[in-house]
């Protein structure tokens, strides 16, 4: 089964537990005036799920073929692990690192690590160059984010700040 | 109108909406020009900005200016390295990478700016004579009528960016509406769907799930594939920026005509830029002498000038839509909905009545920043186009940590940080198997208000009574029917016939 169809079949199955949501518990919780309007909060949910089933199931059964071989421009994930599969991975990893990290790290810190790591995952060695950019950018950033747009950031690890 | 003009003159010329203009011109043309990054991502990193500048106009005027800026800056990549940052650039490149191949790149970066410039300020021009006409026809519409209106702009959007594939395009905006029914819906005051997640209740941020769907799956696309940022292959040297006499003779119809074309096409919901130019190329060649047809591809001044200026005026044509409707007919204008909602603009045919300092503004501005793009640009070409050689080492991390800081100033919470990466690599794995995902985003934001028009309707009626008896509603809900069953007929039956020929033989 092509990769399209997984989509549609799990597309599918959140469908269904969406629509059996709609169907069947929404409605035990709506007071009793409420039940003389018209428009409950689960219609239109239930217009959706069914159309999203029919839509997954047209998918899932094929009757729309896909059109065949891949774009040229287009990534062929039949050959994914032909690309660099290990670095977009680690940069994932890495962003995911960054949303942990920034609260308890503070903001300066994990950026600066953020940028320096990220930049040595693809492969660039200049380590003074990478200090320098990845410092000056985060600098950079949170005066403009803390400073001028006024949205707090916590710029030093929880240990160093007050109250931070 | 005068006076709607003089207060969007008075708005659009004062010193902050000035830079914001001048900003976003450059902003866009620099990061449209770094291939692989389209409009979207780049408006959809620049939202959060956006938002916390807090004025409305400023923040519509600066987007704008990113989304032109991004667009010419699409066309010089494709014109100097053959890597169009953006799909609508990609017919711009068939006339002017060899133009740039025979020593020509100054020539053909000169009438692409110019024709860019005729294109965004004939747009703007007919968006001016358009929108408040068009505004007042929808002021007559009914709550009815914008449920219908919004289905045949999703079903529009669905049958046009799926390549043959509408079922797949319908399925992705669905699952759009279904997203946005996460969470405490306005008419209700109840939470949905949330799982009992306290960080679901106010649904999902609409900038996580603009960053995750557009950004952060081109910027793994540029890991995973690095020949996709290929900057080798000729920056050669830019001189020479003058054009003759004669090709400007020769591309002033081009001009003119693709300018009309193109804004027709982009007022349509779901066609926009891409096809306009497209379509330019392909009128233009077709109605050229035999002798110059045979220019085309290889490098003619009228091949490269339709449609560039056809694509700038689908992007002026796209906003009629957003401003007179509240009705994105693009992923582009969408986001711009999107961030014009969380500004508590509500844009559609009250928009000029109630606010009309925004409408006008961000028509003045276009007219502006069309002027901004072509002085900005014609002498600066030869040190913008330095940024090329930016190594994507640095480039990659810098545009990742953008999205994450777009998600985090939107929420102020790092739990969308992971939502933000969650959905990233959904789209990624969506997108390598062909599903469209404007449709998705663009059926999120309408979903909101789609479904507050729908109850609204069925309230007044009392049932769904008002899908026949209101024959405008039911006139719009047939034409959507039409424009998803339509292309996957026809689809089909062409297959038929292929698969027919294929087992006659």
């Amino acid at each position: 089964m092509a990769l399209d169809r997984w989509i549609a079949m799990i597309i599918l199955l959140i469908c269904v537990a969406y629509g059996y949501a709609a169907f069947f518990t929404m409605d035990d919780t709506l007071a009793p005036f409420m039940r003389r309007n018209p428009i409950w909060p689960s219609t239109f949910p239930k217009i959706l799920s069914i159309m999203a089933i029919v839509c997954a199931l047209l998918i899932l059964l094929g009757f729309e073929k896909s059109s065949g071989e891949p774009k040229p421009s287009e990534i062929n994930y039949r050959r994914l692990t032909d690309y660099k599969l290990g670095q977009a991975i680690a940069l994932l990893g890495l962003m995911v690192a960054y949303a942990l990290l920034l609260r308890p790290a503070g903001f300066l810190l994990s950026t600066v690590s953020f940028l320096f790591i990220g930049s040595f995952i693809l492969g660039e060695r200049k380590y003074h160059i990478m200090i320098l950019a990845s410092g000056i950018a985060a600098g950079v950033v949170w005066y403009l984010v803390d400073r001028v747009l006024g949205i707090f950031l916590s710029p030093l690890p929880v240990f160093l700040a007050n109250g931070g | 109108m005068l006076e709607g003009i003089l207060i969007g003159l008075s708005t659009a010329f004062s010193v902050t909406n000035l830079l914001m203009v001048v900003g976003g011109c450059l902003i866009g043309t620099f990061i449209g020009m770094l291939p692989g990054l389209g409009p979207m991502s780049i408006i959809a990193i620049m939202i959060p900005v956006a938002i916390s500048i807090g004025d409305p106009s400023a923040a519509l005027i600066l987007l704008a200016g990113v989304y032109y800026g991004a667009i010419f800056g699409g066309s010089t990549s494709s014109i100097l390295i053959n890597a169009p940052g953006v799909a609508s650039t990609v017919a711009t490149s068939f006339d002017g990478y060899p133009l740039a191949r025979q020593g020509k790149a100054g020539k053909a970066l000169t009438v692409a700016a110019i024709s860019s410039f005729a294109g965004g300020s004939i747009g703007a021009v007919l968006l001016m004579i358009f929108a408040p006409a068009l505004a007042s026809v929808a002021l007559l519409f009914h709550s009815a009528e914008y449920f219908a209106l919004m289905v045949v702009g999703l079903s529009a959007i669905a049958a046009f960016a799926g390549t043959g594939q509408v079922i797949k395009a319908l399925l992705m905006t669905i699952l759009g509406v279904i997203m946005a029914t996460v969470g405490e819906g306005a008419l209700f005051n109840m939470p949905r769907f949330t799982m009992g997640l306290m960080d679901l209740q106010s649904g999902f941020g609409f900038i996580t799930l603009a960053m995750a769907m557009f950004a952060l799956p081109e910027a793994l696309y540029l890991v995973l594939d690095p020949s996709r940022s290929k900057t080798e292959g000729g920056t050669n040297e830019i001189k020479d920026l003058r054009i003759t006499k004669a090709e400007a003779k020769a591309i002033t119809p081009v001009i003119g005509r693709q300018s009309i074309q193109g804004f027709l096409i982009g007022v349509l919901p779901g066609a926009g830029a891409t096809i306009a130019s497209f379509l330019g190329y392909a009128v233009e060649r077709n109605i050229a002498p035999k002798e110059e047809q045979e220019q085309f591809g290889k490098g003619s001044v009228k091949g490269l000038a339709a449609p560039e200026s056809a694509n700038n005026a689908a992007c002026t044509g796209s906003f009629v839509p957003l401003l007179t409707l509240g009705i994105p007919g693009s992923g582009t204008t969408a986001i711009l909905l999107g961030a014009l909602i969380a500004l508590n603009v509500s844009p559609g045919p009250r928009l000029m009545v109630d606010q009309p300092e925004i409408f006008w503004a961000v028509i003045i501005s276009m007219y502006l920043g069309n002027v901004i793009l072509l002085i900005l640009n014609l002498p600066l070409i030869p040190y913008i186009a330095k940024i090329l050689a930016v190594p994507r080492n640095f480039l990659i991390p810098f545009i990742l940590f953008f999205t994450l800081m777009g998600a985090y100033i939107g929420q102020n919470n790092s739990t969308e940080l992971l939502i933000l990466v969650g959905f990233g690599i959904c789209a990624t794995v969506l997108r390598f198997a062909d599903y469209p995902l404007a449709p998705l985003l663009i059926g999120f934001i309408l979903g909101r208000m789609l479904e507050d028009n729908f109850s609204r309707s069925m309230q007044l009626y009392d049932g769904i009574s008002f899908i026949y008896e209101r024959p405008m509603t039911l006139g719009l809900l047939v034409l959507a029917v039409i424009l998803v069953v339509l292309p996957s007929y026809r689809a089909r039956r062409a297959r038929a016939r292929a698969e027919g020929v294929a087992d006659g033989d």
